[in-house]
């Protein structure tokens, strides 16, 4: 049989011509930055204005690019997965490999490109959308951000020290126990998830506080741009899920590095729980990432469709709805763990009720573009393709809910189809909208339209092409996670086609990076600040915004006030005057988020590896930055009147 | 603009509202931190249903009820009551102005937060040397685990009060420090209602069972 | 022109006779989903077929709507569409939109709760005969089926007899898996120091895939079975020729099996007593009598 030796693991992973592959591009793209970084006398501008930096904008700019990142190397793996799958019977992947690859595929997904991607999108927009000159924390905020970046971090190591977790982006205990998997790779899963997972609370906390109670003066909770209105609804979210995924991430970790028996199979410890846990997180998730994006929607369809929102108290009580709902579906994960009648109907139901609200999410999308002027500019583009694309996997996720039918399709290709229908059809599309949308606020010019529609395409009838023959593949009867399958299956062909949808995909991505690149030289360049001809506060200022970002607080009189205002023809009411130029108080750059991300890192390959006394100094030095954080009592500065006013005038403001 | 007033360190005189009040970015960070108890009372909620799950899986261990020293507990829960109780008198002397009733009374917290651990680290070594281990059976992985995580916010508050009596040697009572004893106790009280709740579900069930 | 049209209307034949073809072939066994073989499968089906129609309510409307809204009020000089930037409110559309997602999900509900309730029972017998018993274990990376009834096991394949109800009484020895037998009925997860209960009943004699449904590690893609429907009277040879021929199964043997390798299909004449009650128990089950959902008929 195929599988008779054990996986060797040792400190470093050797034995595979990929990953020395993999180990030599990532030593000489080190060695490259390295090299660039001394060679142009980078350092210090990286130190100073980068790594160091609590202003919401750049940490919001280093979150995107994490996340485009990790998207690339997630997306890598998918491809090599699906280059595996193409053909039955292939060994391009053994099991071992396979396992590592979709267990980092969704892992990195999830964790480390879509939660950055809506960090990125928070941190730019939702400060300037009501009118902030930073978040409530701004050093907690970047500390938040370092700890997604070192967790980040700690998982990619393991690709090339330790190996790899293969147990599943779920984990499901017993098998990523320490019974069945030895060796540190469930132990990068755990820690590196947990350390992003803290900041991942802390940045919930921020911004509810930033939300609720930094916003400008006259700027209700119903003025409030709809885009902020999902962040809200996302942060609440997340303070309620994320302590239950710490908990359980937590409790697995002492079972494997203390031998306790939380989900062993022995002396009482009780799998199942970890399961429960693990969702009662999980279901709340999908809305974390998915709520965001239909606030970018909600923003763009109106932009694009010189329109208001079609419903907007209902968008508002449909989003909350959603985010108390999605904490009573959790159980549909698992209908098929004997929860008897009772239970199974009432979480099946229930994940039919969520379908209602956000049913009526897309009416009101089309009904804003309904006796509007559609301009197909690619934010709308990928709005317009959200639609039918969330529509059909609503439609396939509605089945899912009817408790019977997930018997059936529950584990199968049907599933993988419907939630990637709803990841990239619902996530992706809306942060790749949102990226085309905002980044000439961020970077000052806009994206190449010909290159993106190049790379819309190639992504659009990729997807298609890829996972709809996975709904047939599950109709036929294909389990999810098999790393080969038989011939005479009638899998052969709908999998080759699949694989080839990913490839297309995955050209789409690189023409995206090509228009990007393109952009920087060649895009136009964005004088005007409102490029879209916006309706929200972010659009009044120039691009990219000072980093003070509104000289003078603007009082707010209505939900699209920039709009408003240029229908009026009043929009120098949003220009400073200088007799009501004050001094601004900011907050002071500090080396020490950065530190604590580092602190992290030590405490947690220490944990990985079971070296207790670089855990110990890792924490140790945790503790001792905070408390000389509580000692530090000059963490702020104030910009002086004249500074701004040279700012000010030097963007033609004034 | 209002900024500017509202970052001066000093306290606005008849300023009705309590003095870590009177700073917009302190007041800021108290309801911060409500969010931030708001996410603790989720992880001890999740803890509290692993060990409510996990109580009759005591395999070949012992069981609360043959475990629990009703004296012990009795005498950890008077000494945080208590604790609680001073830490709610610093406040008092907190908003009175008064530095050494202030930090009377946060020492006294912390020496009472010190015998509670000491206590249950006592406990905890007693367990151990009798072989009810956390790798005995789930429920004592559930019962550590749970109270231990308790005890280590405890003890993270013991720390967190010592840095804060410094800095009101240092610096008195302004706007900044007593948001720093406010928001102090407002954890400390947090943990005296958790403790309520391990008291009733850990150790009276414990018992009783 | 007349070519052009009659051109257009040989590629139109074409694309539907394509497919038709995909279709008729995609109905092929294959697609073992939409091949039942048994009542359960058969319920399950039906079930996912009216959830499509009340779906398709709602996704037709919706998606040929986007295409109509995009298309008319799409921003090219001369558009005499009406433009009207503050339309922002509806009560009829609004309440529309909000009432028929509201009254597919209450007849899906309802459909959903009667399904869900009845697949807990046996299902209907064709032939009268009173239901049968299999206990599965799944192991690294096999699965071990015992007959009460006969006292005896078998190795990644059952055979059962046609028109019977069966009742699969599953657990796990290892991390868990998934009893899935697509052409019979759902699937259900075989839990450590649980034994829970799934119904399936074959209506036609077959052999049909089976395969574990959840992810256990190396071996997953292995954990492939057969179940072998057959008529009553040939099932009952079968049992005769099992109990004659096939060796017992020992409990070295037994820990033989639980060692994480593949094997292929294996035939026991007799196995240890209680072993299945003893493995559920050993794994956890002593702790939560609660999640026995078979209890009573374990013990024997």
């Amino acid at each position: 049989m195929p599988i008779s030796h054990l996986s060797h693991w040792g400190l470093l992973v050797t034995g595979d011509p990929l990953l020395y592959g993999a180990d030599a591009s990532i030593i000489l793209a080190s060695v490259g930055i390295v090299f660039v970084l001394t060679y142009f006398k980078k350092w210090k501008w990286l130190w100073r204005e980068w790594l160091t930096t609590v202003d919401h904008k750049r940490i919001g700019i280093m979150y995107l690019i994490a996340a485009v990142l990790m998207l690339f190397r997630a997306g890598t793996d998918a491809l090599m997965m699906r280059t595996q799958l193409a053909l039955p019977n292939q060994h391009f992947l053994g099991p071992e490999h396979y396992d590592q690859i979709f267990t980092t595929h969704g892992t990195i997904m999830i964790f480390f490109m879509a939660m950055p991607f809506i960090f990125a999108l928070m941190n730019i927009a939702v400060p300037l959308q009501i009118g902030a000159r930073d978040v409530a924390f701004p050093y907690l905020n970047a500390i938040s951000f370092w700890l997604f970046f070192f967790g980040a971090m700690l998982l990619n190591l393991s690709f090339v020290i330790g190996g790899s977790p293969d147990a599943g982006w779920t984990s499901y205990a017993p098998l990523a126990g320490l019974h069945f998997d030895p060796g540190p790779g469930e132990n990068f899963y755990l820690l590196s998830l947990q350390i992003t997972g803290i900041g991942s609370i802390a940045t919930g906390i921020n911004f509810l506080a930033t939300i609720f109670k930094m916003r400008a003066p006259g700027m209700t909770l119903m003025k409030m741009p709809l885009f902020t209105w999902s962040i809200v609804a996302t942060n609440i979210l997340i303070i309620f899920a994320f302590p239950a995924l710490a908990v359980a991430l937590a409790l697995l970790l002492i079972d494997r590095i203390a031998g306790a028996h939380f989900f062993t199979i022995h002396a009482g410890g009780l799998p199942m729980m970890y399961i429960n846990m693990f969702w009662i997180w999980g279901h709340p998730e999908v809305y974390i990432v998915l709520l965001p994006a239909f606030g970018v929607f909600s923003e763009v369809v109106a932009t694009f469709s010189r329109k208001t929102i079609f419903g907007y108290k209902a968008m508002v009580s449909s989003m909350l709805v959603i985010s108390v709902v999605s904490y009573f579906v959790w159980a549909h994960h698992f209908f098929t763990m004997g929860g008897g009648v009772s239970v199974n109907s009432f979480f099946a139901v229930a994940s039919m009720l969520i379908g209602i609200p956000t049913g009526v999410k897309v009416f009101n999308w089309m009904f804003t573009m309904y006796r509007g002027r559609i301009r197909m500019k690619m934010p709308m583009l990928w709005t317009i393709a959200f639609i039918p694309c969330f529509v059909l996997g609503g439609a396939s996720g509605m089945m899912l809910a009817v408790a019977p039918v997930d018997y059936q399709f529950h584990n199968s290709y049907f599933l993988v189809a419907h939630f990637h229908e709803m990841l990239i059809g619902g996530v992706v599309f809306g942060m790749f909208a949102a990226l085309y949308y905002w980044w000439p606020k961020v970077f000052g010019f806009i994206l190449d339209e010909k290159w993106g529609r190049w790379a819309f395409w190639f992504w659009n009838i990729g997807f298609y092409v890829c996972f709809e023959p996975q709904y047939a593949l599950g109709l036929m009867g294909m389990q999810r996670r098999m790393y080969t399958y038989p011939s005479g299956m009638g899998w052969t062909a709908l999998n080759f086609i699949s694989t080839i949808g990913a490839f297309l995909m995955g050209i789409g991505f690189l023409v995206m990076a090509g228009g990007i690149v393109y952009s920087i030289f060649k895009g136009e360049r964005d004088l005007t600040g409102d490029p879209w001809d916006g309706r929200t506060l972010e659009w009044s200022l120039p691009s990219p915004a000072p980093h003070y970002n509104f000289a003078v607080i603007p009082t707010i009189t209505d939900r699209d006030q920039w709009w408003t205002l240029k229908e009026q023809g009043k929009q120098d009411t949003l220009r400073p005057r200088p007799e009501d130029i004050q001094p601004i108080h900011m907050p002071k750059n500090s080396a020490k988020p950065f530190l604590i991300g580092v602190a992290f890192f030590a405490a947690g390959f220490g944990f990985v590896f079971n070296w207790y006394v670089l855990a110990a100094a890792g924490l140790f030095c945790i503790v001792i930055l905070l408390l000389v954080r509580s000692f530090e009592y000059h963490s702020d500065y104030h910009i002086p009147v004249d500074e701004v006013v040279h700012t000010e005038t030097a963007l033609g403001r004034l | 603009m209002a900024a500017i007033v509202e970052h001066t360190h000093g306290r606005v005189e008849h300023d009705p509202r309590p003095v870590e009040y009177t700073v917009k970015d302190d007041s800021l960070k108290i309801f911060g931190f409500w969010l931030f108890l708001a996410t603790d009372m989720i992880l001890f909620a999740t803890l509290f249903a692993t060990f409510v799950v996990l109580r009759t899986h005591v395999a070949t261990g012992p069981s609360g009820h043959q475990l629990f020293d009703v004296q012990g507990f009795i005498e950890e829960t008077f000494i945080l009551l208590t604790s609680s109780f001073t830490g709610g008198m610093s406040t008092f002397f907190m908003r009175r102005g008064s530095v050494r009733g202030t930090v009377g009374w946060l020492l006294v917290t912390a020496v009472l937060g010190a015998s509670f651990v000491t206590l249950e680290i006592t406990e905890f070594l007693h367990y151990v040397s009798i072989g009810a281990t956390m790798q005995t059976s789930a429920f004592l992985s559930a019962f550590f685990t749970l109270v231990g995580t308790h005890g280590a916010h405890v003890s993270l508050g013991i720390v967190w009060m010592l840095a804060i009596v410094i800095q009101l040697f240092r610096y008195g009572i302004t706007p900044a420090t007593a948001r720093r004893v406010f928001i102090v106790n407002l954890y400390w009280h947090f943990l005296d209602v958790v403790w309520v709740f391990i008291f009733t579900v850990v150790y009276l069930t414990g018992v009783m069972m | 022109m007349k070519a052009g049209k009659v051109r257009r209307r040989t590629l139109t034949y074409a694309g539907l006779g394509a497919a038709v073809a995909i279709f008729l072939t995609g109905c092929g066994t294959q697609f073992q989903l939409l091949n039942p073989a048994g009542p359960v499968a058969r319920t399950e089906l039906n079930l996912f077929d009216i959830s499509i129609v009340l779906i398709l309510i709602v996704i037709v409307p919706v998606i040929g709507l986007l295409l109509y809204i995009v298309y008319r009020y799409r921003d090219i000089p001369g558009n005499t569409a009406p433009y009207d930037p503050h339309f922002s409110d509806n009560r009829v559309l609004e309440f529309i939109w909000w009432g028929i997602p509201i009254i597919i999900v209450a007849i899906l509900g309802v459909v959903t709760v009667r399904t869900t309730i009845s697949l807990a029972q046996p299902p209907g017998s064709t032939s009268n005969a009173s239901p049968m018993t299999i206990e599965v274990t799944s192991l690294d990376w096999k699965w071990l089926f015992q007959y009460p009834g006969h006292k005896l096991a078998t190795v990644n394949y059952a055979e059962i007899p046609v028109g019977v109800p069966v009742q699969f009484i599953l657990t796990s020895n290892a991390p868990m898996n998934s009893f899935w037998v697509p052409r019979l009925g759902g699937q259900e997860y075989t839990m450590p120091g649980m034994a829970l209960r799934l119904w399936l009943q074959a209506n036609q004699p077959g052999d049909y895939y089976g395969h574990g449904a959840n992810f256990t590690g190396r071996g997953f893609a292995h954990t492939t079975f057969h179940v072998i429907a057959v008529p009553m009277a040939k099932y009952d040879q079968w049992v005769k020729h099992v109990k004659t021929t096939a060796p017992a199964l020992t409990l070295t043997g037994y820990k033989n099996l639980a060692i994480p390798n593949v094997v292929g299909e294996l035939t026991y004449s007799s196995y240890p007593a209680n072993s299945f009650y003893n493995t559920v128990m050993n794994d956890g089950g002593r702790f939560m009598p609660s999640t026995m959902q078979v209890e009573t008929s374990l013990h024997h």
